[in-house]
């Protein structure tokens, strides 16, 4: 209504040109800047104490495994009695924490300083603080690559069966319900035990990662992503009955593009919820198996050989399972910790 | 029982029986594709004793001859082979040995481990937001968190090693209580945390505040009310609990010295008896995937809200 006084008049209004009031201002100030998603879901997860804390600790740990082993002055594989051209000192092997071996103590003597082995030395004279550092990174280092594979095979496999539906979404969900209601331990097992000895990886670059790490992966690969592909379909189901889908589509949009550009965007966060609690998952299959003697080769440790070596030496050395034992505790605890917390800060279905 | 529920049935049965043929399928042809043959690397042997061991086991054969007896065997005989490194016997007989340790020792870990942690999680449940809950909501993740070769470990430690209470020996009297121990706290403090939840769902319901309101008492809502409900998501974990009692025995009784069908499957692998890892692995399968389908057919019977696909 252009003069609200009189209703049939052209005449405009001059109090709709006064300038705003104090009180009209203040209507239409930002009381704060507004937020994003991503930063609500930052905010609501710096305030659980608990995943903070674990978040800290992942971040320490993860920190510590790639650059201790860089700095330390033993190295995991050396064994420290063995010296070329000379008979082996077995004064370095089982050493307790803290002491030094023969030909140490003699340098130390002319006053050379000397790091100290704060684990020890395991039954062959090598360092067994390295021994942890790098087992730690190993099994570190298995979670996340084998979380990230299941993760790129079931968005692929997971987006495809729910975006195109029909027959292909029929055939895909059958193969995954067979693969899902497979015993998953056994099949690794048997995967680890027949892969080991088939895969012939010497002379190439993956020799160094050994073809036991590797049977792991591709036994993840097989595996694993039913969940995830299980969990992507079920969002984007539900997703592309969106009107922005439609629009997309009425505009030209191919499959490929919507699924990248509107799709998996929208159920980013369910993706890294359930990719953060795959992580100790992995881990725990893989210090199983290496537990069992199917895990990583042989000079390379993992927390789950350290502890079964261990196991020979209970007795008089317990401490020797109980450091790896602790460490694989406190690396799945502080995940699955941080985890549950990405999912009570991140899960939008908690927000509705 | 409806066509409707007829028709699921039969639908899972048919899924199960296609997952152990492919699981029978898998393993024969995953064995078969280790380079060398299972006599290989033995003390050196001559080709034709190599030859008439072959013969003997029928490994001469055409590959897909071979499989589609050993296929036919099983289905008819329930048959699986002679064991190649333990001469003389039969694969289902050594089984059938090791089973009656194996399955005593998971039957009592399973039940141990449902009681208490229905329990546990009741109790959490009730008392939600209290010093117990929170205490038992700490050590349920923390056991949760733990692999069980570590548990194991660490049992062995405190318990025979320290004090000296239990053995360490799974065949000695009173043997087997530390690995049910080791083997039922995983799945009670997973089982601790389902019932948890679930109660809480439960006891927030209508019907629940209904009872409360005509004046019902609080045994008889907890226990008449609340309770069946919320058991009802524990059923679905009786398969998953088996998967994990079954792969966690391996462990146990590999560090308990109890011997089982574990035990037997990881010296197994590590002997190379390949008639014996494919045996041990088709049974043990077919037991998680029939266990899976029974668990979750009774999912659907006792909670007639849930609809059928």
């Amino acid at each position: 209504m252009l003069n609200a006084n009189k209703p049939f008049s052209l005449h405009l209004d001059p109090k709709l040109f006064e300038p705003a009031t104090e009180e009209e201002k203040a209507y239409i100030s930002r009381m704060r800047p507004s937020s994003t998603f991503f930063r609500d879901g930052c905010k609501r997860l710096l305030k659980n104490k608990v995943a903070t804390v674990s978040m800290i600790l992942i971040l320490l740990i993860t920190l510590a495994v790639i650059i201790l082993p860089m700095v330390w002055p033993y190295s995991y594989e050396s064994m420290l009695g063995v010296r070329p051209g000379k008979p082996v000192d077995s004064s370095y092997n089982n050493l307790a924490p803290f002491t030094w071996g023969k030909t140490e103590l003699k340098r130390m003597e002319e006053g050379e300083k000397l790091f100290p082995h704060i684990f020890g030395t395991d039954g062959h004279g090598r360092d067994y603080f390295i021994r942890v550092v790098y087992g730690a990174r190993i099994s570190l280092a298995v979670g996340f690559f084998a979380s990230i594979i299941v993760l790129l095979i079931g968005m692929v496999i997971g987006s495809v069966a729910g975006y195109c539906g029909g027959k292909v979404d029929i055939i895909i969900m059958r193969i995954v319900d067979i693969i899902y209601s497979l015993p998953d331990m056994l099949v690794i097992i048997l995967l680890a035990v027949v892969l080991g000895k088939t895969l012939n990886v010497e002379g190439t670059i993956l020799e160094k990662i050994g073809s036991n790490v590797i049977s792991m992966f591709i036994v993840f690969g097989l595996l694993y992503w039913v969940s995830m592909a299980r969990l992507i379909r079920g969002q984007i189901l539900s997703l592309r009955e969106q009107e922005y889908v439609l629009s997309s589509q009425a505009t030209g949009a191919k499959g490929g593009w919507i699924i990248r550009k509107h799709l998996l965007p929208n159920c980013i966060s369910v993706i890294i919820i359930s990719t953060a609690l795959q992580i100790p998952n992995a881990i725990f299959t893989e210090s199983f198996l290496s537990f069992m003697g199917l895990g990583v080769n042989a000079p390379m440790p993992s927390l789950g050989s350290l502890a079964s070596e261990a196991l020979n030496g209970i007795t008089s050395y317990t401490y020797r399972l109980v450091i790896p034992a602790v460490v694989i505790c406190l690396i799945v605890l502080s995940l699955n910790l941080f985890g549950d917390g990405l999912r009570d800060a991140f899960d939008p279905k908690l927000n509705a | 029982m409806s066509s409707k529920m007829l028709f699921y049935v039969l639908k899972r049965v048919l899924l199960a029986l296609l997952t152990i043929w492919i699981v029978i399928t898998v393993t024969f042809f995953v064995m078969h594709a280790v380079p060398g043959g299972p006599f290989v690397g033995e003390k050196a042997i001559s080709k034709e004793a190599q030859a008439a061991l072959e013969a003997k086991y029928g490994l001469d054969k055409p590959l897909m001859t071979q499989y589609v007896t050993y296929l036919r065997d099983i289905v008819t005989r329930f048959d699986f082979g002679p064991s190649l490194k333990q001469r003389g016997r039969q694969v289902v007989a050594i089984i059938a040995d090791g089973m009656k340790t194996s399955a005593r020792l998971g039957v009592i870990a399973a039940l141990i481990a449902t009681v208490t942690g229905i329990v546990l999680g009741a109790v959490a449940a009730i008392r939600r937001n209290t010093v117990l809950d929170k205490v038992i909501m700490v050590i349920t993740t923390a056991f949760v968190s733990m692999p069980s070769f570590i548990m194991g470990t660490l049992l062995l430690i405190i318990f025979s090693v320290h004090l000296g209470l239990l053995p360490a020996n799974g065949a000695a009297q009173g043997g087997l209580i530390l690995p049910v121990i080791t083997l039922s706290l995983y799945p009670m403090s997973y089982i601790t945390r389902l019932t948890r939840s679930s109660m809480l769902d439960v006891l927030g319901q209508d019907y629940i505040r209904t009872a409360r309101a005509k004046g019902v008492s609080r045994a008889k809502i907890i226990f008449g009310h609340a309770m069946k409900n919320s058991l009802i998501p524990v059923i679905t974990y009786v398969g998953p609990m088996l998967a994990y009692i079954v792969t966690g025995s391996m462990v146990v009784e590999q560090i308990f010295a109890v011997p089982g069908i574990g035990r037997q499957f990881i010296s197994s692998i590590i002997n190379r008896d390949y008639t014996m890892i494919m045996g041990t692995t088709i049974i043990l399968a077919s037991l998680i995937v029939i266990m899976n389908l029974v668990s979750d057919i009774l999912y659907k019977i006792v909670d007639p809200r849930i609809e059928f696909e």
